[in-house]
């Protein structure tokens, strides 16, 4: 009945950083003693999650954006309470959170990890700390379905790659449609364009149990098993949490987080044999919905949008701070492996080739999580910072290096000739006549370059650096709101461009007007570099 | 030889020099020019005229022979002796004492103007301060009549302008002999004349002087000397009026028959 997989919600923005997380626990695991479990000698819990995995799991407090809240985080709290240990989270992505867990960069994971049999070849899981269900729901005025079987020859509408879609797919003769954000999926609910969704009810409460268009309809469908999973080998650890569980449970703890977050249910009463009337107040569940009530008010949301503009701020300085760092390294070692391609002896020539065709040759991606994760293993600790700058750098200075040897070999070899003949030595041919005319046919493009890289410094969020892109994500996850912060960011990465594309623009334009009238020889720079390094005609270095 | 290597400005012995395997473009070429002379060198293309020009400058290095320009020497014994000090040094103190103008018109520096393109190589090479070397500039420039587009950029000059100011920069340099390669044969025809007249006014200050050109009747007329030079070879060397009536190789002859309306005597 129960299907194998199961997808926990994923934002798109989660969805893009699955696909570089297993490099990241890989380097990690490899090179990284220092992250393996120690809990057991310093007194504390490593455990891993995710912090965009989405509410009401865990998610970042939309009052204060630092900090991770959850009803998974309070069990979590309580469990190492009831240990005596401190806790130290350990972000990961939510796909990769089994893998860095044999790996060891954490003691133990919590995150909506289902109960599988894939994962149990794995890992060894806690008892159970949630049970929960499918939801459907319906428009309010909406009397024809009360089941899911009512949905057969209707538009549903659920979350991509879920266990939802799967039963829904099972029940056959349903237009399925499939959203990577629930909000979406609700919003077409209300205006119509879906006649159900379908949901984890966990999922379904938090995003629209306070919407009074919405209303959910039928009994709980299938069954979801969460629990908390630790390595086989620790065994000691998973007897400590089992103990813990049984006894948050038996004292009623558990049930009391549960009603604060509104995640008490009939299944639950089942599982807990627990069905007594609630006891505290839904309080953290009333917080979340009054934030993010369908009624709030456009000017209520532009407040809110306002209240991003300090923290996108910040953002845009670390940004700019990097991309410019990046921008200085590039350009500079871009100059020096130019050169040493273009008149170098072989080996150095060959050298800068190689790096050059290296950087541009893989993802800088890797270069980031090589440079981040994988030089501390030989000493080499860079900060977030820095490492984002020497990486971006690093990898910009090969396209620049591409773009300076082009403009030297735009520059005609008459040229050349004329600077010797006058008497003048390489260095000095190539400083007052050759570099100048170079730098000039060279700017525009590598202003254009700039462009770009302000774009890919967004690469810099996956190495810990709060930047725009990394800021986008932390307030939309917060609010669920990926379209007006959505908007916003992308207005900020167009102003921080802005004055490159101008300047881009004119220096094209004076080149132009430069050359109006002038003719380049058919011969150029190239055919002199050739002779530069084959022949032995060198003027003596002054 | 119609001069005599001691008291000659410039002695060019034995020089040899090809690019690859078939064949050389230079064959043993042997050659004295005075002090003040004015010397042509016609010859059909690709006969080596080019290359003759750039040997002398040292733009390219002589595969074998020897090569004296004032009191530089350069020798090379074979084509594969290695380049050492001494002759880098030499081709580059040669290169210092000879001036060049190119073929084409695009060879002033195109992202300074006149003025710096003229100044650039006293201050860069012979360290002049910037007013001295603007005096120095200032001056050739008048001598070629471009004063007044000291601060004119190159883009903004005739092919005859250009070219003149091509030579205004090399004669800042103060050489002992000026080199052209075909100096005038991208320019419209009207402004040919003002280019050769510049040459004319240098020959007449005592200004030695190497010309490639096809302007025949300004070799004739002007030149000391004609070198006439065929594959890679000098085939005659001797003064204009001489060659031209009476050339006494066949290959003189065939190759002066091309240019109709010179008085050729057959
Ligand atoms: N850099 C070079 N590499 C190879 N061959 C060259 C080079 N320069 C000149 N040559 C060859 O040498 C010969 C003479 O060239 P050049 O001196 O330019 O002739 P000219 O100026 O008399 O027309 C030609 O066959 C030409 O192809
Ligand atoms: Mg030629």
């Amino acid at each position: 009945m129960i299907p194998l997989v199961l997808k926990r919600p994923a934002s798109r923005l989660r969805r893009a950083v699955f696909l570089i997380a297993p490099l990241a626990v890989l380097l990690a695991s490899v090179i990284s003693p220092a992250g393996a479990a120690t809990g057991d000698e310093n007194n504390v819990i490593r455990w891993g999650g995710d912090s965009e995995g989405g509410f009401p799991f865990m998610f970042p407090n939309p009052k204060n954006h630092d900090e991770l809240i959850g009803f998974e985080v309070d069990i979590v709290d309580e469990i190492a309470r009831y240990l005596g240990k401190k806790t130290v989270y350990v972000n990961n992505a939510w796909d990769n959170l089994i893998p860095g867990l044999t790996r060891g960069l954490y003691d133990m994971a919590i995150n909506g990890l289902e109960v599988t049999p894939e994962h149990e070849e794995a890992v060894n899981f806690s008892i159970p700390y949630y049970k929960t269900f499918l939801q459907l729901a319906v428009r309010k005025e909406n009397l024809d379905i009360s089941s899911l079987e009512d949905c057969r020859g209707k538009v549903v509408g659920t979350l991509k790659d879920s266990y939802a879609q799967m039963v829904l797919e099972e029940l056959g003769d349903v237009d399925i449609r499939t959203y990577i954000v629930e909000a979406n999926t609700y919003e077409d609910l209300q205006n119509g364009r879906l006649t159900a969704a379908l949901f984890d009810s966990p999922i379904a409460i938090y995003s629209a149990g306070f919407n009074p268009e919405i209303k959910f309809i039928g009994p709980p469908i299938g069954e979801i098993t969460y629990a908390i999973a630790v390595t086989k080998e620790n065994s000691g650890l998973l007897r400590d949490i089992n103990e813990a569980l049984v006894h948050l449970r038996d004292t009623g703890r558990l049930r009391e987080i549960y009603d604060t977050w509104n995640l008490w249910s009939p299944i639950m009463a089942a599982e807990f044999n627990d069905y007594s009337p609630r006891a505290v107040e839904m309080t953290r569940y009333n917080e979340w919905a009054e934030t993010h009530r369908p009624e709030v008010a456009l000017s209520a949301r532009l407040e809110r949008y306002a209240g991003f503009l300090p923290d996108f701020g910040m953002a845009a300085i670390v940004t700019m701070k990097v991309s410019i760092t990046a921008m200085f390294i590039a350009i500079s070692l871009g100059l020096g492996l130019a050169i040493a391609r273009v008149f170098a002896p072989g080996w150095a020539a060959a050298a800068a080739t190689a790096f050059i065709e290296f950087m541009r040759g893989t993802p800088v991606l890797i270069q980031l999580f090589f440079i981040f994760y994988g030089l501390p293993s030989i000493g080499v600790k860079l900060s977030p910072f820095w490492a984002g700058a020497v990486g971006l750098g690093l990898n910009y200075a090969a396209y620049e290096a591409e773009i300076y040897r082009s403009g030297l070999f735009a520059i005609p070899s008459t040229q050349w000739e004329a600077a010797l003949a006058l008497g003048m030595t390489r260095w000095q041919a190539m400083r007052e006549v050759i570099l100048p005319q170079a730098i000039r046919v060279v700017i525009p493009p590598i202003t254009n370059d700039f462009i770009s890289l302000l774009k890919d410094s967004s690469l810099v969020s996956i190495i810990t650096m709060v930047d725009l892109t990394k800021a986008y994500g932390q307030l939309a996850a917060a609010y669920y709101d990926y379209f007006g912060p959505g908007i916003m960011v992308a207005l900020i990465y167009l102003i921080l461009g802005l004055p490159f594309v101008k300047f881009s623009r004119y220096a094209e334009r004076r080149l132009a007007e430069q050359d109006k009238g002038g003719k380049r020889g058919h011969d150029n720079f190239y055919r002199m570099s050739a002779r530069w390094r084959h022949t032995n005609l060198r003027s003596k270095e002054s | 030889m119609v001069n005599l290597p001691e008291e000659s400005l410039i002695v060019i012995k034995n020089l040899r020099k090809s690019f690859n395997d078939d064949g050389g473009v230079l064959n043993n070429v042997s050659i004295n020019i005075k002090e003040g002379d004015l010397v042509s060198i016609i010859g059909p293309s690709g006969c080596g005229k080019s290359t003759l020009l750039r040997c002398l400058n040292c733009l390219e290095l002589i595969d074998s022979g020897y090569l004296r320009v004032g009191d530089v020497e350069l020798k090379r014994d074979r084509p594969d002796q290695r380049p050492n000090e001494v002759m880098l040094d030499a081709a580059h103190k040669i290169r210092g004492e000879v001036g060049m103008v190119f073929q084409g018109y695009n060879n002033l520096f195109p992202h300074k103007t006149v003025l710096r393109n003229v100044t650039l190589a006293p201050m860069v090479v012979k360290k002049m301060s910037p007013d001295a070397a603007r005096e120095v500039a200032m001056k050739q420039l008048k001598k070629v009549g471009l004063e007044e587009y000291a601060n004119k950029y190159p883009s903004t000059l005739s092919g005859g302008e250009s070219q003149r100011a091509a030579i205004a920069r090399a004669l800042a340099m103060n050489p002992k002999v000026m080199l052209y390669d075909e100096p005038t044969s991208a320019l419209d025809p009207e402004l040919v004349g003002e280019v050769l007249q510049v040459m004319k006014d240098l020959d007449s200050e005592g200004m030695t002087q190497i010309i490639v050109t096809h302007e025949m009747q300004f070799a004739r007329d002007a030149s000391d000397y004609i070198v006439f030079l065929d594959k890679g070879e000098i085939v005659e060397y001797d003064d204009g009026d001489v060659l031209f009536t009476q050339p006494r190789n066949p290959r003189t002859k065939e190759f002066l028959r091309h240019f109709t309306g010179m008085a050729v005597a057959c």
